[in-house]
């Protein structure tokens, strides 16, 4: 187990966390300021990729691609939320779990219908592929760094937009008190639909971003949503900075976890067993993370306090 | 406009006068499809109890259920492959009989149950919801990896247990069992929520504070709740596995969750019958929408959806009208 | 949950040729919605056009979906049993899935003939007269793309698959035939799709070559991030993450990879040029090893059907085992425990204009039966 090692698993539990971060800041801001719990997000993610999918083979442009997901996601969340989510607002959570759980079935369905049961084809450009060598001559690969730029630089728009614009204010005391910014004059449905829409974008986005990487197929976006569930719970809802630390402990843990669990339980067990061991309770990592945290941090680590 | 009490009878008669004439017209399909919703109904009968009662929104039930379901794969299996269980400290062995596998599906899913409803009812909210659901993944990958059961394969059990007195391998004996035990599970759920204990539950569910200040503590209440709502499921895990003569990790899926949280939500939260009805719409659904169209999947979200979003307290609640306190 | 319900008879033309004047009940559940639906796909499609292209009209099929759930596949084979009455069944593409419905069914004395799921213990030690398997026992494909590692000169083979019984198998498969070391033997998480860490391991170790079994999305999203990692090591596999429908969405990715299978489309004979030729035509792709297998299932009832009717068990299963039709592999022949004894082929991933495909470069495994018919005894 070298250092060289141990550091390019540390950039790769990075960047699996900074990947998570963009459906879960979307997420967040959905629950936090509008109180919604949205099941449909992962379609979000998948409609994101299968748009890439299907512009980058019309135009050969990655970059269009990308547009084409956010694009995509926005449009379809705008008009989940006009049509659907809307009359959702004033019901509890239970409602909303079933209706975003049979717009899940409608979008899985209706992706299968369009473009077919087999996985679709996206790559990730050539300027882009290859590996290049960090210093300490570690390989890695360019794509996977450049993913990790892109999530630092969201982060950082994200939490520019919420605490130096008008949007931003707007949103923060949303999350706090709806009925207050509405009776203060601010255009509660058109808030809502901004946000969704931009929750939507970035879900659309990483979905691009990783299906280039992955596989671009109908059901990808489920065990992404319920890692990002996992993620904005232990952030705390509501809060980016919490997404963000969310989701990088979760990425660390779940890739550290399923290197280093065999290993450690080689120590004291036969090979064979030590890896189906250490391989079961990685998986259950990041729920067991999950629920440690709940139990010291009852809302999260940087949630609202009750 | 019925009134509620009407529709349950009504329910459970027509859940028992299909199968009897699917009996007599030589259609052993039809009783096992009402097996099968009367099993799911019993599981979301369970849930409510949690949820409608306790206002315990639990995305983790399938946890219970799989528990249920996997001990009796596991009393099962070795009995059928007559080897002991545990030989040590002390020596258990297989079993098939049903009373026995319920007795322990109960009591193992009042255990699990306990354990997690004490760890999560530290929380509330969404969070509660959360850390419920993460719970039932984490069984949900120690099933997987558990090969001396089969893993993800799952566990084969041959031929149906046996229940003193009856051929449980005739399906109407079979349903017969299961619908028995769905009646007695009703009848104490609407026992326990006219009782002292439901009454403060759901005044628990509605102003903690105020019962607090009476002296009770909510969280107690919650958590037998729980308890309870956990050994239902449980025993309708047991029962399902009887069922489907197998047992599989997929008991434990997050998306078996959310299916027995759609039946009460479809049915009507907190309606003593409303995971029954629940239960028997979403199996009529998967059945006959899959003669539609190969993405009869659309059609059900669809479905779902108008019920959602115009039929606000579940089918019960468009037929039977709003809850009334006295009926 | 009836999908379709094809009915080629008319009680007229119950031609005799050697059946009799009643008609044939066909039980097909495989899986045709969700994330695995496109090798359910492959072998409905390819056992339908069998059906169509032979001249008998008293064959039904009755085809049903079963979500890739164990529970619904049960409910289904109880369906197809106790309603239906069908004689014989088919189509299941999953293991656990398999062992879930056909212990029971051949118990009641039907007939299965799997096109794809072929578990240890159905060619073992819970073989059974009825059950068939045309396609392979699992474990052949890992078996044999072992063989080709030791043929080929490896010694020091990294090796990884999912953390679930199908790929606890293929790792035993593979440590079967092949002789060498192990660089590194990692399980995965069912379902991941990250491999950045399993990469590292693999550039870290040392090793001279890399076998994986990771079916559908996650052997895409291996194969992606593989080639993009820099670690310039061979690969082998088993031709699960490599077929035709996986091919199209890996690309370049893929591109030398070797392979094994026991079809391939360039095998050379008159049936195989025909049905891929046929089978392009019907269905606007070129079939994958899936559609082959469904085809061949198809074929081979078509020719015991000429001699007996599944109501005439002993006879009928005679008729099976002698396997006396044109497979799309050549030769066919069953083992005593009811599997296929067949060459496996080493196949290279190629580019053909522009679509990906694979090339036969060898034979890996000549005649080869399996591990586990010594175990069978019915």
């Amino acid at each position: 187990m070298s250092t060289i090692l141990i550091i390019e698993q540390i950039l790769n539990g990075l960047q699996s966390g900074i990947m998570l971060f963009l459906m879960a800041a979307g997420l967040t801001l959905i629950f936090g300021v509008m109180g919604l719990i949205n099941l449909a997000h992962g379609s979000l993610y998948m409609i994101g990729a299968f748009a890439a999918a299907a512009v980058a083979g019309l135009t050969g442009s990655f970059v269009l691609a990308l547009i084409a997901a956010m694009a995509a996601a926005a449009i379809a969340g705008v008009l989940v939320e006009m049509l659907v989510i809307r009359r959702l607002y004033a019901t509890d959570h239970l409602d909303q779990v079933l209706a975003t759980f049979a717009l899940i079935l409608i979008f899985s369905e209706g992706t299968r219908w369009v473009f077919g049961s087999f996985p679709l084809f996206l790559d990730i450009p050539d300027y882009l592929s290859g590996p290049v060598t960090l210093p300490g001559g570690i390989q890695y690969p360019f794509y996977r760094l450049v993913l990790i730029c892109v999530g630092l630089l969201v982060a950082a728009g994200l939490g520019l937009l919420i605490t130096r614009t008008r949007i931003g204010i707007q949103i923060r005391a949303g999350e706090n008190d709806r009925e207050m910014i509405a009776a203060l004059g601010v255009d509660i449905s058109k808030l809502y639909t901004l946000v969704f829409a931009l929750g939507a974008a970035l879900a659309g986005l990483a979905g691009a971003l990783v299906g280039a990487i992955q596989s671009v197929q109908v059901g990808m976006g489920e065990p992404v949503l319920i890692l990002a569930f996992v993620v904005i719970v232990i952030g705390g809802i509501g809060s980016i900075k919490g997404a963000l630390i969310g989701a990088l402990l979760v990425g660390l843990t779940d890739t550290l976890g399923g290197v280093f669990l065999p290993q450690l339980f080689k120590l004291f067990m036969e090979p064979s067993a030590a890896q189906s061991s250490g391989s079961a309770l990685a998986s259950m990592a990041i729920y067991i993370l999950m629920g440690a945290v709940l139990i010291w941090r009852p809302t999260g680590l940087f949630g609202a306090r009750p | 406009m019925i009134r509620e009490r009407t529709l349950n009878g009504l329910v459970l008669v027509l859940l028992l006068a299909v199968p009897l004439w699917a009996m007599f017209n030589d259609q052993p399909f039809t009783i096992t499809l009402a097996t099968r919703a009367v099993i799911f109904a019993l599981a979301a009968v369970g849930l409510n109890i949690a949820l409608g009662l306790g206002g315990l929104v639990s995305l983790g039930h399938a946890a219970f259920f799989g528990i249920g379901g996997y001990a009796m794969g596991i009393l099962a299996h070795h009995a059928q492959t007559y080897t002991p269980v545990m030989e040590l400290p002390f020596l258990i062995e297989g079993t098939k009989s049903m009373p026995v596998i319920w007795l322990v599906a109960m009591v193992t899913s009042g255990i699990a149950a306990f354990l997690i409803g004490i760890l999560s009812l530290r929380t509330a909210g969404v969070y509660f919801i959360m850390i419920t659901l993460a719970f039932g993944q984490m069984f949900y990958f120690f099933s997987i990896s558990w090969a001396a059961y089969g893993g993800e394969d799952g566990l084969l059990i041959y031929v149906r247990n046996d229940f003193p007195g009856l051929n449980t391998l005739v399906p109407i004996n079979f349903f017969a069992i299961c619908f028995t035990i769905l009646c007695l599970v009703l009848l104490l759920n609407g026992l326990l929520a006219r009782s002292p204990f439901g009454l403060a539950l759901n005044a628990a569910r509605q102003a903690p504070q105020r019962v607090q200040t009476v002296g009770l503590d909510p969280q107690r209440l919650k958590l037998v709740a729980f308890v309870i709502s956990g050994v239902i499921t449980g025993l309708a895990g047991a029962l399902f596995a009887d069922l489907n003569r197998f047992v599989s990790p997929t008991m434990f899926s997050w998306q078996m969750s959310g299916e027995i949280m759609i039946f009460i939500i479809l049915g009507g939260n907190a309606r003593l019958c409303g995971p029954v009805v629940g239960a028997v719409v979403f199996v009529m659904l998967e059945h006959f929408l899959g003669g539609l169209s190969e993405y009869w999947h659309i059609y059900l979200g669809a479905l779902l959806l108008l019920v959602v979003l115009f039929a606000r307290g579940g089918l019960v609640g468009l037929i039977a009208g709003r809850e009334v306190a006295h009926d | 949950m009836k999908l379709k319900s094809l009915i080629l008879s008319t009680a007229l033309a119950a031609l005799a040729s050697g059946a009799s004047a009643e008609g044939v009940k066909v039980g097909m559940i495989t899986t045709l919605s969700g994330g695995g639906a496109g090798l359910g796909i492959d072998v409905r499609d390819g056992f339908m056009l069998a059906i169509g292209q032979s001249d008998r009209t008293d064959i039904e099929v009755v085809i049903e979906d079963d979500l890739r759930k164990p529970d619904v596949a049960v409910q289904l084979a109880d369906k197809m049993i106790q309603s239906e009455k069908v004689d014989v069944m088919t189509g299941i593409i999953w293991s656990n899935l398999a062992m879930a419905v056909i212990p029971s069914a051949t118990a009641q004395g039907k007939f299965y003939l799997s096109p794809n799921a072929g578990p240890s213990a159905l060619a073992g030690k819970g073989c059974h007269k009825n059950y068939f398997n045309v396609a392979w026992q699992n474990d052949n494909l890992h078996e044999a793309a072992g063989a080709y590692a030791k043929g080929t000169g490896y010694k020091n083979s990294f090796i990884l698959a999912p953390n679930y019984p199908a790929g606890q198998d293929a790792l035993t498969g593979y440590k079967r035939m092949y002789d060498g070391e192990l660089a590194g033997e990692i399980f995965t998480k069912l379902g991941q799709t990250d491999y950045a860490a399993e990469i590292a391991q693999i550039r870290a170790s040392g090793a001279d070559s890399v076998f994986f079994f990771l079916p559908g999305g996650m052997g895409i999203s291996f194969l992606k991030q593989y080639a993009d990692s820099g670690v310039d090591l061979p690969v082998v596999g088993p031709a699960f993450s490599f077929d035709q429908g996986i091919l199209q969405a890996v690309g370049d990715a893929a591109l030398g990879v070797v392979n094994t299978s026991q079809w391939n489309k360039d095998i050379d004979n008159a049936t195989n040029a025909a049905f891929v030729e046929t089978f392009q035509a019907e269905y606007g792709r070129l079939p994958s090893l899936y559609a082959s297998q469904g085809f061949d299932t198809a074929n081979l009832l078509i020719s015991a059907l000429e001699i007996a009717h599944p109501d005439d068990a002993d006879a009928f299963r005679t008729a099976l085992e002698a396997a006396n039709f044109d497979s799309t592999r050549g030769d066919f022949e069953f083992g005593p425990n009811h599997h296929p004894i067949q060459d496996i082929y080493a196949r290279e991933v190629i580019k053909e204009g522009d679509v990906y495909t694979n090339k036969i470069i060898g034979v890996a495994l000549e005649n080869h039966s399996d591990a586990y018919a010594v175990d069978c005894s019915f």
